[in-house]
């Protein structure tokens, strides 16, 4: 299954609804409500930093029996320094972010946690694109 | 302890999910940073905040966290009400700090996440 949804950036009163939406389709699908928290928790934390850092993008998501996986892809401006944007407590998130409760710089680290396979394309002026895979096989549940 | 045990302890007010306060919530979680409370693992949890906008209740959502207690009296909007009552979620108001509340609910047996 396969479903798209585009995420607008700056719009602070309708971040999370992809994701709202991706957990609804997820618990109808009768994944574990552990396996749905690790994805969701990961899919929003892309979710917020794509309405938060970027100009804007998209979110892809293919579910099949075996696994999730979610593509967040924006338009820009990219990450210049991954390894210390991965880092925690790093954040350049503006003032307006820091008042909605976000720019803690936790939530790459958060999704690296919550996922199985992380992949990161990015760079100065280049766009984001964040590749996560859940495995849903028995015995593949995350630590 | 019970929500209503939660209500009463802080002298709070409840703006949605008054159908639920038989509930039993476990653990306090007090943080305004979102980040921070998208990190919890554990279930039945309190999430206590002063941080009174639409991403707390989207947070309580991914989370699955079933209650929230805004302190100082904060005023939730109609539209994170609606949100609320969507997913199920219990919201208390409390005049109280973060702190007293904290303070009060740890002291009357809810336990710290860590
Ligand atoms: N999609 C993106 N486009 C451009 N920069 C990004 C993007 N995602 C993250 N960043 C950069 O990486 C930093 C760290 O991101 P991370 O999600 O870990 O923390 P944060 O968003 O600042 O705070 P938190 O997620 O804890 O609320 C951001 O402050 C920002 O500079
Ligand atoms: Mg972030």
């Amino acid at each position: 299954m396969h479903v798209s949804y585009e995420v607008r950036a700056g719009d602070f009163s309708i971040a999370g609804k992809v994701s709202s939406t991706v957990k609804g389709i997820l618990k109808q699908l009768n994944l574990t409500p552990a396996h749905v928290k690790r994805i969701i928790v990961a899919l929003y934390e892309a979710e917020v930093n794509v309405v938060a850092h970027s100009f804007g993008g998209k979110i892809d998501c293919d579910i099949d029996s075996e696994q999730v996986v979610i593509t967040v892809s924006d338009t820009g401006p990219g990450i210049a320094d991954l390894e210390l944007a991965m880092t925690e407590g790093w954040s350049t998130a503006t003032a307006e972010v820091r008042e909605m409760g976000f720019g803690a710089g936790m939530g790459l680290s958060n999704i690296r946690k919550n996922t199985d396979i992380l992949k990161i394309d990015t760079g100065k002026g280049k766009p984001t694109i964040i590749s996560m895979t859940f495995r849903l096989a028995e015995g593949a549940e995350h630590a | 302890m019970k929500l209503s045990d939660v209500v009463q302890i802080v002298n709070g007010t409840v703006l949605c999910g008054q159908e639920n306060l038989e509930r039993e919530v476990r653990l306090g979680f007090a943080s305004d940073l979102m980040s921070d409370v998208l990190t919890l693992l554990a279930d039945d949890i309190l999430l206590i905040t002063g941080l009174s906008n639409n991403q707390a209740i989207r947070t309580a959502e991914m989370s699955d966290i079933l209650q929230i207690l805004f302190v100082r009296n904060k005023r939730p909007t109609k539209t994170m009400l609606d949100l609320a009552h969507e997913h199920g979620i219990t919201v208390i108001t409390t005049p109280y700090s973060m702190f007293r509340s904290s303070g009060l609910l740890f002291k009357n047996g809810l336990d710290p996440v860590y």
